[in-house]
């Protein structure tokens, strides 16, 4: 890959001033996105800010509403705290799932959201449960945060901080593999909520989305029949050499009948 | 930029560009070149390694991060002839047909038995699932970890007594 | 008396403790102080003309020494890339064999095709450069699929290849066959796709030349699994410069599987490079543009018809197939689907009429050629499949149908009507054995199981025969093969009595180190330890032909057999003067001569000894030294074979397919090193589960782009999908070959994918089910259920 400069900020002011003055440079966290993108020279930045030395980020802390968990917290973290599998077991689980263990040992929630692959995990979980986005500069709920594929409303100087997730009543995911690139072909995360069933799926195509039509099913329900003969239109879903949009549609609702089965175990 | 390290237990110094990735670091510039590449999209897992411990992925880890941290190899695993229960293992169950994956799968086993002491054979299968080997079939890989780990278990318990 | 360590021991493999320690020596762990690093600038199209390449602005970019492109390669007069095997299509008419050019010549016709070659002083240096390479393209219509290459209008790829047609090829009786179509009780039909794989060693390729001018010789380090056939042919046919000054060399190699047993372009580009530079230059492939450039395997389409009796004997087989060879002819391309398939589609039964047809054909796709089975898998899958449609149709239990037509094991040696002779074997004992240990009894009840869970069971069988050890010299020569396919060993007894082997043969992964010694050590009745296997370096090894095939034990070690014939042989003559016996009287055993009926003997360490420091010596008759070489060509093909059985049980709401049992029994022959021969029996059966179930190369059908062109794309099983194998072997021993060995490389890829597939249409079969194309992945499955003739509702009755 092309050389950059490597800056290594003490503090998150320091780091989004370096964002700010710095052009082209880019923030790098566990690196599990960016370097393979560099590596393939997809992009050329001038420089990297290595946030992770910024102190205070990896933590997983008990919040009378739940948790809060700083943007450094890696995946492996997340899936062994027990503080996690406590209060949000399928947070756990779905962590724990993510990439295989080397990845989970260097990838970082914060990383994960702020990237928003329409394919993977912790979006899902964000969205279902209504979670903040905290930045340096505001707390984003989680349903005006994800704006499609690779698309967030962070700013350009923006830095993620950490998450708050409320803890939901009862919570479940279930997701397909793609055998190949673990992404998962289909994703469903389900959560019973002090505001209600909350349905978040990944993988459809077009980033993570609400599925309001599991959502209502739920809401009268709460079981895995509710949901599993319940057909989406493969039109809202894609279609690649891995998936027809039909096969994923029907995922959609196997994966959401799983979920719940999650939740209730 | 100068990074100071720990490697395989001893202290050293590199100066390298800030975008040298550590895969590249060991094998061009430390000649440590049992740690391989077998892929550049972070997926074959031949290149593991273990940084303060913990299985990574040297090929999607840049250098800078190893500053003031712990990395160990393949190379620093075995005490002068002695190998690792894990590397024993792997030859005893024949664990290894063309040796390719080999240090990344070792590397991977000894962080997966730090974590899960008795694995059983499914999450075993599971741990490996950053690693591929295109020889094996996977079936003596299996073996060999539980059977390092069992050995990892007595030699911890030995080193207790 | 020394421990021998020989024939059907275990021993632990010598070549581990440098793979476990990281002391590996592969070559792009390999540097030169003063090296430059190499890369290729490859064509982003599938089919193009190439009217200009303007290197200038590369040329000055940081650090470069150079930019070769075709046009230097033709100023130089460089040859292009040889077909090792030259076909004869029906009615006498040669393949047709356009020229591959090391670099692109007036035309690319895949992506990938190599256009120039930047070299400079660092990767990043190499790279950036390459980016500045303006290649001027014109873009062509591509086809890659080979129905629509061979169809009216098709962008051809060769103006002198109408329809792209290499080779209209067949083998067999047309009329005997079709006699027998005529007096059919019932004909069962199969189309089937054989899925294109990419054999992906884990080590990707590499090389690193460098020329001394000096003395004018090159060395070139390569991922080869036949350095001496590199060199032979590059030397001669492509560069043009005397072999002897041509070192190739081997080393330590991460998987073969056949990817690495042709010459590529990159080896010559790189070693004429070195000269043209003055210093030492290495390419390392990186894995995309392994996916691009590496030969890929299989990639064809048929039509297979079975003609049966009103009992279920097969009377007469019929096949059409149409095989995909990629852009350009490689080293064994035209060889894989003809000579190495049409002769298996005998499988182990008794058909007594067989017609094949193959047209081989070209596509704008990386050129194809052997991977691991190499034409066997592909008739294989074709037999074994329409073995399960046939019994289907005429409601004939599968196995049953199977042990009806099998070659009882008394009727060995048994010619086929497909040229092939098999000398031994016994597929009905190793259906008999697998069935019990697969616990085909126990099926029933799983299947009621499953099916109570929600999940649909089933149990495929595949009983097969492949032919390897490849191959007699005169047999192939005759098939077109320009090459002889012997393999040479020599045994070099030192002073002390310890022993090193020079073999042509090459260790990628295989256990040669460990299983060779064994040999030497029963042969000569030393300890294991004391004897060193030297294979892969064109300077120390006299010439062979490499290892592929399942040729290294059946050919290589029968070399090495005769080597020791002549090693003891001579030892004998020592042993008889200082015995002060007769030659006739000295016996040999575990180490000792002696004379017979007394107790009088010597050490096989002091004859070594003798012969080193000749004292007390025959030197008016004998030579001292003990060093023996022999070449060995083989005088038939060797047959192992076996029974497979694949249980599956599949998730009919996501159509994941689960392998939950599977077990093989193979006839491999004399089994050297079972730890061996297990390990390559797992290797090769989850590669052919990966044919089954996940693996594919997948082309853009507009653009020729290679869409699973990644890890990320392109499938490889990993542990938690293989499954925990149940192998053993039954073994007859060759006839021919002198340890009985018949080879074990390939069988696992050979035998698995048609149990993998014939167990899954087996818990699809109540949905009406007759065929599943390769490979099964989940959306494969649940399309195949959705569209399923039977209702499932009415099928779960």
């Amino acid at each position: 890959m092309r050389d950059f400069a490597y800056h290594q900020p003490a503090t998150v002011p320091d780091a989004v001033a370096l964002l700010g003055s710095v052009s082209e440079s880019r923030p790098i966290a566990g690196g599990m996105t960016l370097l393979p993108t560099l590596k393939n020279r997809l992009a050329s930045p001038s420089a990297l800010i290595d946030l992770a030395g910024l102190p205070g980020l990896q933590s997983i802390e008990e919040r009378s509403f739940g948790l809060a968990i700083g943007a450094l917290a890696r995946h492996a973290d997340v899936a062994r705290s027990r503080l996690v599998a406590t209060r949000i077991p399928a947070l756990a689980r779905l962590a724990g799932s993510i990439g295989d263990p080397a990845v989970r040992h260097r990838g970082t929630i914060g990383g994960s959201l702020a990237n928003n692959d329409p394919a993977a995990d912790y979006p899902a979980a964000a969205l279902a449960l209504g979670a903040r986005i905290v930045t340096n500069r505001r707390e984003i709920p989680a349903d005006d945060f994800f704006l499609g594929l690779f698309e967030t409303a962070l700013g350009p100087d923006e830095l993620i901080t950490g998450v708050v997730f409320p803890a939901p009543k009862r919570a479940g995911y279930a997701k397909l593999r793609n055998p190949a690139s673990r992404y998962a072909v289909v994703g469903v995360f389900v959560a019973e909520t002090a505001n209600g069933i909350r349905v978040a799926m990944t993988g459809a195509g077009n980033g993570v989305v609400r599925v309001p039509e599991f959502e209502q099913a739920l809401a009268t329900s709460f079981a895995p029949e509710a949901v599993a003969h319940l057909r989406l239109a493969p039109d809202d879903f894609a279609s690649d050499m891995h998936a027809e949009a039909a096969y994923r549609a029907h995922l959609a609702s196997v994966m959401a009948a799983r979920a719940v089965a999650d939740a209730l175990a | 930029m100068p990074i100071s390290f720990t490697l395989n237990g001893r202290s050293r110094t590199a100066d390298v560009p800030s975008s040298t990735l550590v895969s590249d670091l060991l094998r061009d510039h430390m000649n440590l070149t049992g740690t391989h590449v077998g892929c550049d999209t972070s997926q074959c897992g031949a290149c593991v390694v273990l940084l303060d411990g913990e299985a990574v992925k040297s090929c999607t880890l840049l250098a800078p991060v190893l500053a003031g941290r712990s990395l160990t190899t393949i190379e620093g695993l075995a005490k002068g002839e002695k190998l690792h229960p894990m590397q024993e293992a792997f030859h005893t169950q024949h664990g290894l047909q063309c040796g390719f994956c080999t240090p990344g799968m070792v590397m991977t086993a000894i962080d997966l038995v730090n974590h899960n002491p008795v694995p059983t054979e499914a999450e075993i299968r599971e741990g490996l699932e950053g690693n591929i080997c295109r020889c094996t079939g996977y079936q003596n890989i299996v073996k060999a970890i539980q059977a390092g780990a069992a050995a990892m278990a007595a030699s911890t318990t030995a080193a207790a007594a | 008396m020394a421990t021998i360590t020989g024939v059907g021991a275990a021993p632990l493999r010598k070549e581990d403790l440098r793979f476990l320690t990281g002391r590996g020596q592969y070559v792009a762990d390999m540097k030169r102080l003063d090296m430059a690093i190499g890369v290729f600038v490859r064509s982003p199209h599938a089919h193009a003309v190439l009217k200009g390449i303007d290197a200038s602005a590369a040329l000055q970019a940081p650090g470069v020494l150079a930019v070769l492109t075709g046009q230097d390669v033709a100023a130089d007069g460089l040859g292009s890339l040889p077909c090792g095997w030259a076909i004869t299509g029906k009615d006498g008419v040669p393949m047709k064999e356009p020229s591959f050019p090391i670099l692109a010549q007036g035309k690319v016709r895949f992506v990938g095709d190599m256009v120039a070659f930047v070299i400079a002083e660092s990767i990043e240096q190499a790279r950036a450069a390459a980016e500045l390479v303006i290649v001027d393209y014109e873009e062509l219509p591509a086809v890659v699929g080979v129905l629509e290459a061979v169809s009216d209008g098709a962008p051809q790829l060769y103006d002198d290849v109408p329809g792209n047609l290499c080779c209209d090829w067949a083998l067999g009786d047309e009329a005997a066959t079709d006699a027998a179509f005529a007096k059919a009780a019932h004909v069962a039909r199969l189309s089937l796709i054989n899925n294109r794989l990419i054999g992906n060693p884990m080590e990707p390729r590499a090389a690193l030349a460098e020329y001394n001018p000096g003395n004018g010789h090159y060395t070139l380090f390569t991922t080869s699994q036949f350095p001496h056939v590199v060199r032979w042919l590059m030397s001669a046919l492509v560069l043009k410069i005397p072999e002897q000054k041509v070192r190739v060399v081997a080393p330590d190699v991460g998987g073969g599987f056949g990817v690495k047993q042709f010459l590529y372009g990159e080896e010559a580009v790189i070693t004429w490079a070195a000269k043209k530079v003055g210093v030492p230059v290495k390419w390392v492939s990186d894995r995309a543009e392994g996916f691009m450039s590496d030969r890929q395997g299989r990639d064809h389409v048929t039509e297979a018809e079975l003609a049966l009796d009103e009992n279920g004997k097969f009377l007469g087989f019929r096949v059409h197939t149409l095989a995909n060879m990629g852009g350009y002819l490689s080293t064994f391309g035209p060889n894989i689907p003809t000579n190495l398939y049409a002769p298996l589609l005998g499988g182990v039964y008794t058909t007594p009429a067989i017609y094949c047809n193959v047209k081989v054909v070209f596509t704008n796709t990386v050129p194809v050629d052997a991977y691991r089975g190499a034409g066997r898998p592909e008739a294989t899958f074709v037999v074994e499949r329409i073995v399960d449609v046939a019994a289907a149709d005429m409601g004939i239990d599968r196995v049953e149908l199977r042990r009806r037509n099998m070659i009882p094991k008394e009727a060995y040696p048994y010619q086929t009507p497909v040229l092939v002779e098999y000398d031994s074997g016994d597929p009905v004992g190793c259906l008999d054995r697998a069935e019990t240990v697969a616990d085909v009894a126990g099926f029933a009840s799983r299947k009621a199981a499953s099916r109570a869970a929600g999940r649909f069971r089933g149990l495929g069988y595949s009983t097969y025969v492949e032919a390897c050890g490849l191959a007699p010299s005169r047999f192939a020569g005759r098939l077109g093969a320009r090459g002889g396919l012997y393999e040479s060993a020599t045994l070099r007894v030192h002073p002390t009595g310890q022993v090193t082997v020079l073999i042509g043969t090459h260790n990628h992964g295989q256990g040669h180190e460990t299983t060779f010694a064994q040999i030497v050590s029963e042969r000569l009745g030393i300890p294991f330890e004391n004897v060193d296997i030297v294979f892969g370096d064109t300077d120390k090894v006299q010439f062979g032909m490499g290892t592929y095939g399942s040729r290294s034990l059946v050919v290589g070690g029968s070399a090495l057999n005769k080597a020791s014939d002549k090693v003891i042989a001579k030892g004998r003559k020592i042993a008889a003067h200082l015995l002060e016996a007769g030659e006739q009287d000295i016996e040999f055993e575990a180490g000792v001569f002696s004379v017979a009926g007394t107790d009088r003997t010597k050490s096989f360490v002091e004859i070594a000894l003798a012969a080193y420091v000749p004292h007390n010596y025959p030197l008016e008759v004998l030579e001292p030294g003990l060093e023996e070489q022999a070449y060995y060509d083989p005088i038939n093909f060797t047959y192992p074979g076996g029974a497979h059985i694949c249980e599956v049980e599949i998730d009919p709401d996501t159509g994941v397919v689960r392998i939950e049992r599977y077990t093989g029994v193979d006839d491999v022959g004399t089994v050297i090193n079972p730890m061996i021969v297990e390990g390559q029996l797992h290797g090769g059966i989850v590669q052919g589960i990966g044919q089954a179930l996940c693996e594919a190369a997948i082309y853009d059908d507009q653009s020729g782009q290679l869409l699973s062109g990644s890890f990320m794309d392109y499938c490889m099983p990993r542990a938690d999908m293989s499954p925990h194998m149940d192998v053993s072997t039954h073994s007859t021993p060759c006839t021919h070959t002198p340890l009985g060995v018949k080879g074990c490389g390939e069988v696992g890829t050979i035998g698995s994918p048609a149990a993998v597939i014939n167990a899954v249409v087996d818990a699809l079969s109540h949905l009406g089910v007759t065929h599943v194309d390769m490979p099964a992945t989940p959306n494969r499955i649940w399309r195949v259920i959705q569209n399923a003739t039977l209702p499932r509702a009415l099928a779960a009755e």
